[in-house]
């Protein structure tokens, strides 16, 4: 007889609900990063409205874990991996807001011309999906090693996001009428790289809550 | 939302001069497990053995208002007080098994009630100690003295003894204060397979137990129900500002 069955059904559904609500983010990352490559404007504002699923798993998810905390009282690593949920949980939402930030500057852009004169965004954002899905498979199958992977990946992140900065500035100098979306691109990078930035934060809440040590990168 | 199975009207409970319960009025819903709790002398013990009439056996009790088990007024003098407390089966705070054999001790209840063959008894034996999660640590010495198991075995097996007559409700007075952490979760996971087919009424003296297993909780102070709510709003959330204070041990 294990003691504590139902604690521990709870806490599988509270990892369902993490896993759902990743793979609501990530949809909404894939789908943004499409639109921009499709300049699918419909398909952007649908992004946007949907960001609300993301704030109501949120809002469900954190009443899950105070639930948990209030009633079951855990301790050890069941205190650790309540409590991280409820921090990865606001990452996971920021990341979901940024899906939905890109997605409105999608709207704004309506030259092609500046997407194609840069190399770096289309590997910047494959790099930014795979840390995602990664940070988020890592918390919830408690996978240090792969949370140290994704933590690693953010300097490619970073070296593409610095390489992207050249390439736009070098647009905006060349090409006067369409600096303004160069700007927009810049955005982007920059929310694809505050994203990755998320993707570690969730990485470091797995150490924490593998090991009890939150050690901060960078 | 479930239907109400025990209900008290203005309940006002004495011994001799002391006025131990206050105009107790209450729902207690069918299935779902119930905490009293509040600050030794408040009066929970007495509201839970108010239930079965166990307080009859106390002398200079008065006891006015009404209780009802569904329907049925436990007051009106028609009541068969035996057949009442096989329906209103009871856990006590330390383990009492009688000194007979396990399987003496779960088919005592049904042997009062007429049951005398065998093979109907084992029957019995078996669904109560599997109800009370103990079969498997048991069955291989069901001959054996009750009193030769573990506390937290015993304290099932008093669950089992009770299972066996089939009760809608059980009452529970502080069943794990004697136990052991281990034992003490074993019984708490029981109560929440208990509760598929039973009311569960609980006595605590542990505010973290009540949090972990009950469905709603009435806190009780001096005798009277100060809040009786959801067990969620109870502790997430009190409306009275002497419940904030006893559960937060901000209390006297």
């Amino acid at each position: 007889m294990t003691a504590r069955v139902t604690f521990d059904q709870e806490l599988e559904d509270l990892n369902d609900r993490l896993i759902k609500m990743g793979t609501t983010v990530e949809n909404a990352i894939d789908e943004s990063i499409a639109a921009l490559k499709n300049k699918d404007i419909e398909s952007a504002r649908g992004i946007i409205a949907n960001d609300r699923v993301v704030d109501e798993l949120e809002k469900q998810i954190e009443y899950k874990c105070l639930t948990l905390l209030l009633r079951q009282q855990p301790v050890a690593k069941d205190l650790r991996k309540i409590s991280t949920a409820l921090k990865i949980i606001t990452d996971m939402e920021r990341i979901g807001d940024h899906a939905a930030d890109i997605a409105e500057l999608i709207i704004e852009i309506t030259d092609g011309n500046v997407y194609e004169a840069t190399k770096h965004i289309l590997p910047m954002t494959e790099v930014v999906i795979t840390m995602v899905h990664d940070s988020i498979w890592a918390f919830t199958k408690d996978e240090l090693e792969l949370a140290h992977e994704v933590i690693a990946r953010d300097d490619i992140v970073d070296n593409l996001f610095a390489d992207l900065k050249l390439e736009l500035a070098e647009v905006i100098r060349s090409e006067k009428d369409t600096g303004k979306h160069a700007l927009d691109y810049l955005m982007i990078a920059k929310y694809l790289e505050r994203i990755a930035d998320h993707a570690v934060n969730i990485c470091e809440w797995v150490e924490f809550s593998q090991t009890g040590k939150h050690i901060v990168n960078k | 939302m479930s239907p109400t199975k025990i209900a008290t009207e203005n309940l006002n409970l004495f011994y001799g001069d002391n006025h131990a319960l206050k105009d107790v009025s209450v729902k207690i819903k069918e299935r779902q497990i119930t905490s009293l709790i509040g600050p030794s002398g408040c009066g929970k013990s007495t509201f839970l053995k108010t239930l079965n009439r166990l307080v009859d056996l106390i002398a200079d009790v008065k006891i006015t208002g009404k209780v009802f088990l569904g329907a049925d007024d436990i007051f009106h003098s028609q009541v068969d007080v035996t057949l009442l407390r096989s329906k209103i089966g009871m856990v006590f705070q330390s383990p009492n098994p009688f000194p007979m054999s396990i399987y003496d001790n779960i088919a005592y209840g049904p042997r009062i009630h007429g049951i005398k063959k065998r093979v109907q008894l084992d029957e019995i034996v078996e669904s109560s100690l599997k109800g009370a999660a103990i079969w498997d640590e048991v069955k291989d010495r069901l001959k054996k003295p009750a009193l030769s198991l573990s506390g937290g075995q015993q304290q099932r097996l008093c669950i089992a003894r009770t299972l066996a007559v089939k009760p809608e409700v059980i009452l529970m007075d502080e069943p794990t204060s004697a136990l052991d952490p281990i034992s003490t979760m074993k019984i708490e996971e029981l109560m929440s397979e208990l509760k598929r087919k039973h009311t569960v009424i609980i006595v605590t003296h542990s505010m973290q137990q009540a949090a972990r297993i009950s469905d709603f909780t009435a806190f009780f102070l001096n005798g009277v129900v100060v809040e009786y709510d959801t067990t969620e709003n109870l502790f997430a959330n009190p409306k009275d500002k002497r419940t904030e204070d006893y559960i937060t041990g901000r209390f006297g």
